[in-house]
């Protein structure tokens, strides 16, 4: 079983990004189990979405406190909270992020990777420049980076999930899958 | 076809595959998505059914009491304060024998202010006649909405579907949608014997004298004595149709537990969890989950523990000055049937408050420690 938090602001599509991410792996016969944090959404207040993977049929339906791997979906977030807390040592922090993983002070206990998912899209002309919806690139990045499933269950689900602009997000995921390293290689 | 959706959404596909004709519903968190889905259904035609919007709960419930009158097969879905809106027109559906199918999201009752999960709004509900059945995944969920068509149908006793607020309502689960046409085959139009129509005027629930009323409500009663048979039965052809069997109790490792852990709802499931690992450090437990909770499964539960030298009843529930109402309904099924075997209550998770597998490490090793309980209940995760 593999579980991951993300970690994002309230409007910048964090529960749909742990949604597609679910449904990507479902198209592979796999198992899922994938929620927000239960609470009264605010724009701009920070969001958490958790998703369990498994082969077998998931039965613990507790929340997630000990994540093997961290999503940020926003990197201002670093500032305001611990996006560490309960991760797995060895576990990954997949962060949003110009900066290189070693200009981000994170203990060597976890694995550090960097998308530059704001600049992809951006470039796909989703969301504003003030604003960007990053989190089909995120996604993209993340089910590469831990070798979660391969790429055209990733562009199915994408085209499926998103609200608008099926084709853009679609190439935002493809982006961002073809720039990521898979960890596990 | 298998897809990932939500357990309110779970409740929407139910209903929808269950060919409901009418819906009258009011949105209440966190059962909004059940009726969102379902009006979207309604306009775009993909569902052929009314959908009345309504007021109030209390007028959905009335909205469904007429329709079913009519010969309609009925659904609706709330929570918490909704269903407590309701009660009055729950006496109404289950007395005038309306099977009317109602999903329930646990919910807490306010004041403080929640809307996270306990089971306190259902079970103040369990002696208005209803069947309720206590669901622990998406799939049963969407699984149990068409055999409760069935039951109810056949018995004409109304029933509710319940999931645990946030853990199912709006957690993403795989759900293997069953086709249409198999789903017609299992259940068939609902036709009811006397129904309202223009042509053939009749009056329902007019005065009934003490000559009358009395023989009403033992004939409500020995129906539902009949459901749990009825339960089993169509449990089986379900599962010949679609492979999942749907039953008054799940159990997991029972046959040889010396300790059963007796669970309901989503918990239910993370009990599971425990029981693995508690058998991986040799400790012989087991978790019967109990689904059906009106009417009470008794003959299979006293089965069920036969062996057992402890057991041990979870509640996310209390009725207040007594005891969590599962542990209170499983004494009386065994009383004069165990032999004196222990029964331990525990309370935990009121308001959603996280139920863990260690939840049920933590009641195990209560129980271990000691013959019999020494608190009349044994409260798990108070913090004072």
């Amino acid at each position: 079983m593999i579980e991951i938090r993300f970690h994002g602001r309230g409007g910048q599509g964090t529960v749909v990004a742990s949604k597609i991410l679910a449904d990507t792996i479902a198209k592979e016969g796999n198992y899922v189990q994938a929620y927000p944090e239960f609470g009264v959404e605010r724009r701009g207040a920070p969001v958490y979405a958790f998703i369990r993977i498994d082969d077998k049929p998931i039965y613990d339906k507790s929340k997630i406190y000990k994540p093997d791997h961290v999503v940020v979906v926003d990197p201002s977030l670093i500032e305001a909270i611990d996006v560490t807390e309960g991760l797995k040592e060895g576990g990954c922090i997949i962060i949003n992020s110009e900066k290189k993983p070693e200009d981000l002070k994170f203990s060597n206990k976890f694995k550090v990777i960097t998308v530059n998912a704001t600049e992809i899209s951006v470039k796909h002309k989703l969301g504003t420049l003030a604003a960007p919806i990053v989190n089909t690139a995120i996604v993209g990045a993340v089910v590469k980076i831990l070798n979660l499933a391969k790429i055209g269950s990733l562009l199915e689900a994408v085209r499926e999930g998103v609200p608008t602009k099926p084709e853009d997000n679609a190439a935002a995921a493809r982006e961002a899958y073809e720039s990521s390293e898979n960890i596990n290689k | 076809m298998k897809k990932v959706i939500m357990g309110n959404h779970a409740l929407s596909y139910g209903a929808k595959l269950g060919r409901a004709q009418v819906i009258a519903a009011y949105p209440i968190t966190p059962q909004t998505q059940v009726v969102e889905l379902l009006s979207e259904m309604c306009a775009d035609k993909s569902l052929d059914a009314m959908f009345i919007k309504v007021e109030s709960e209390h007028s959905a419930m009335a909205a469904c009491l007429g329709a079913s009158l009519a010969g309609a097969r009925t659904f609706t879905a709330t929570s918490a304060q909704g269903l407590a809106l309701m009660h009055e027109l729950l006496h109404w559906a289950s007395g005038g024998r309306l099977p009317v199918v109602m999903g329930n999201i646990n919910r807490a009752m306010a004041p403080g202010w929640s809307i996270w999960s306990d089971q306190n709004d259902s079970l103040s509900q369990r002696d208005t006649g209803w069947m309720q059945f206590y669901c622990s995944s998406n799939q049963e969920v969407l699984d149990t909405v068409i055999q409760a068509f069935k039951v109810s149908e056949k018995l004409l006793i109304p029933s509710m579907v319940i999931l645990d607020a946030f853990t199912l309502s709006h957690t993403y689960e795989v759900v293997d949608i069953p086709d249409q046409k198999k789903v017609d085959e299992y259940l068939p139009p609902f036709n009811p014997s006397i129904k309202l129509t223009p042509e053939e005027p009749h009056a329902f629930g007019g005065l009934t004298s003490p000559e009358h009323y009395f023989e009403l409500r033992y004939k409500l009663q020995k129906e539902m004595e009949k459901a749990p048979a009825l339960i089993e039965k169509t449990g089986k052809e379900y599962e010949k149709m679609f492979g999942r069997y749907l039953g008054l109790v799940e159990k997991h490792r029972c046959d040889d537990a010396d300790l059963i852990l007796i669970t309901s709802g989503a918990m239910g499931s993370t009990a599971r969890i425990a029981v693995d690992e508690l058998r991986k450090e040799g400790i012989k437990a087991g978790n019967l989950r109990i689904k059906v909770f009106r009417p009470f499964p008794f003959e299979i539960i006293r089965n069920a523990v036969k062996g057992a030298k402890k057991i041990a009843v979870v509640d996310r529930n209390i009725s207040y000055g007594h005891h969590g109402m599962f542990f209170e309904e499983v004494k009386s099924a065994l009383y004069g049937y165990s032999d004196g075997l222990p029964v331990f209550g525990f309370i935990t998770g009121l308001g959603g408050r996280d139920i863990t597998p260690s939840t049920f490490k933590e009641i195990t090793q209560y129980t271990l420690e000691r013959d019999k309980p020494k608190e009349e209940i044994i409260w798990i995760g108070v913090k004072l």
